[in-house]
């Protein structure tokens, strides 16, 4: 009888969601119309932009496929070293995202994930960190005032943590053969999207 | 105990489908091509046969060889073609690029057909030669003012689909029936890579 009742709520539920999506309203995700405030503005502005998350997935990925250590590293570099390039990036003058540099992360992070390379938890490191000094530096360049942009890099640093908490804590567990591989099969397919964009970033020079 | 739990795992997944189905464009970046580069890049793999065609029957060909070819055939192709995208995108030239997909469906379909069973290295050298092909077509048709970053993503992951597809069909090797369903399959792809074939020489 129980198992009867819940299941009879299933088109209930489906209605009230299918009537909320109906009336959706499109996402104000950016700085001048969310009036949340800049820490919501850092983080939604991560959450929003792809060039940002992939490398974090990849990362994770990657840390994550190496065990617990190799994600907890990543999980405190990867932030801070976002939070320090990003008010690096403040005080200094406009910095262009360059898509050659762009490309490189996708490829040497897809392609090191895709490979089940076993890297070092130096190596882990380092490569957290200098991710996170990047992509930190280039989004602190394009913030404008210093106050209200340092908490939106926290913002940001935040979301980024949680995504690489979520992604290496899911892989860190993942015992099935073929699960991980699944996670190898994402890894080269974000090195094939670098592979792409190298040439795209050729093409319109 | 498990009954509930699959309940709810049904319902959220309805509720995901519905909202996902439901939801309207985000405008909150304003990047050119970033809202159409996705899609864009998603549609182009899958709006030609022949590449369907090819790409499905890497995967049929995977499974039918079972582990490891079952995932290094799959995740030797994008990267291989993402590698003959970028010589296309660069503007470095190939000759037979017609020929070179339409012979990929014959070759593939007729592996599949045959249940060829290669080393390893040879089905995945033999995968990615073609792959090169199949990506430098798509990397010379980009169109432009789209998002490269989005374009590229929604171009692998199509790909990658299309072979978890023939993967999806290929399962049916297990049976013995399956096993004469997927050497049809391999005729079909075959004959479909033939006439492509007989297309571009005409």
């Amino acid at each position: 009888m129980k198992k009867n009742t819940r299941q009879s709520r299933l088109p209930l539920y489906a209605f009230v969601a299918f009537g909320c999506a109906m009336y959706a309203i499109p996402a104000e995700a950016h700085l001048n119309s969310t009036g949340m405030g800049p820490f919501y503005d850092g983080l939604i502005h991560f959450l929003m932009s792809p060039e940002d998350i992939v490398p974090v997935v990849a990362l994770a990925l990657l840390a994550g496929l190496r065990g617990a250590n190799h994600g907890r590293r990543a999980l405190f570099t990867l932030p801070v070293a976002w939070l320090l390039g990003g008010l690096v990036g403040l005080s200094a003058m406009t910095a262009p995202p360059h898509p050659f540099i762009a490309a490189a992360w996708f490829l040497l992070i897809g392609g090191l994930l895709a490979a089940d390379a076993k890297v070092s938890l130096r190596l882990t490191t380092a490569l957290a960190a200098l991710l996170g000094l990047y992509h930190g530096y280039l989004n602190g360049t394009g913030m404008g005032q210093f106050d209200t942009a340092a908490v939106a890099l926290l913002g940001l640093a935040f979301a980024v943590f949680v995504l690489i908490a979520l992604l290496a804590a899911l892989v860190v567990r993942l015992r099935a053969h073929w699960a991980r591989i699944a996670v190898r099969v994402a890894g080269s397919w974000i090195a094939a999207s670098g592979l792409l964009m190298l040439g795209w970033a050729v093409r319109t020079r | 105990m498990r009954a509930p739990r699959y309940g709810y795992f049904r319902q959220a997944i309805t509720l995901a489908v519905i909202l996902f189905v439901c939801a309207q464009s985000a405008f909150a970046h304003p990047q050119k091509g970033e809202a159409v580069g996705f899609l864009t890049g998603f549609r182009h793999p899958i709006s030609g046969l022949d590449h369907v065609l090819a790409m499905v029957a890497v995967g049929l060909w995977g499974a039918q060889l079972g582990a490891p070819a079952i995932w290094v055939l799959p995740v030797a192709f994008p990267l291989v073609m993402a590698f003959g995208g970028m010589l296309g995108l660069m503007g470095v030239p190939l000759p037979g690029i017609e020929y070179g997909i339409a012979l990929s469906a014959v070759l593939l379909g007729a592996a599949v057909m045959f249940e060829v069973r290669p080393p390893l290295g040879f089905a995945a050298a033999l995968v990615g030669f073609f792959a090169i092909f199949h990506g430098h077509a798509h990397g010379t048709e980009l169109p432009p003012g789209q998002s490269a970053l989005l374009y590229s993503i929604g171009f692998v992951i199509a790909t990658g689909c299309l072979h978890a597809l023939g993967i999806g069909i290929g399962t049916v090797h297990r049976w013995v029936w399956g096993q004469k369903l997927l050497r049809v399959a391999g005729g079909l792809v075959a004959i479909g890579g033939a006439f492509f074939f007989w297309k571009a020489i005409a």
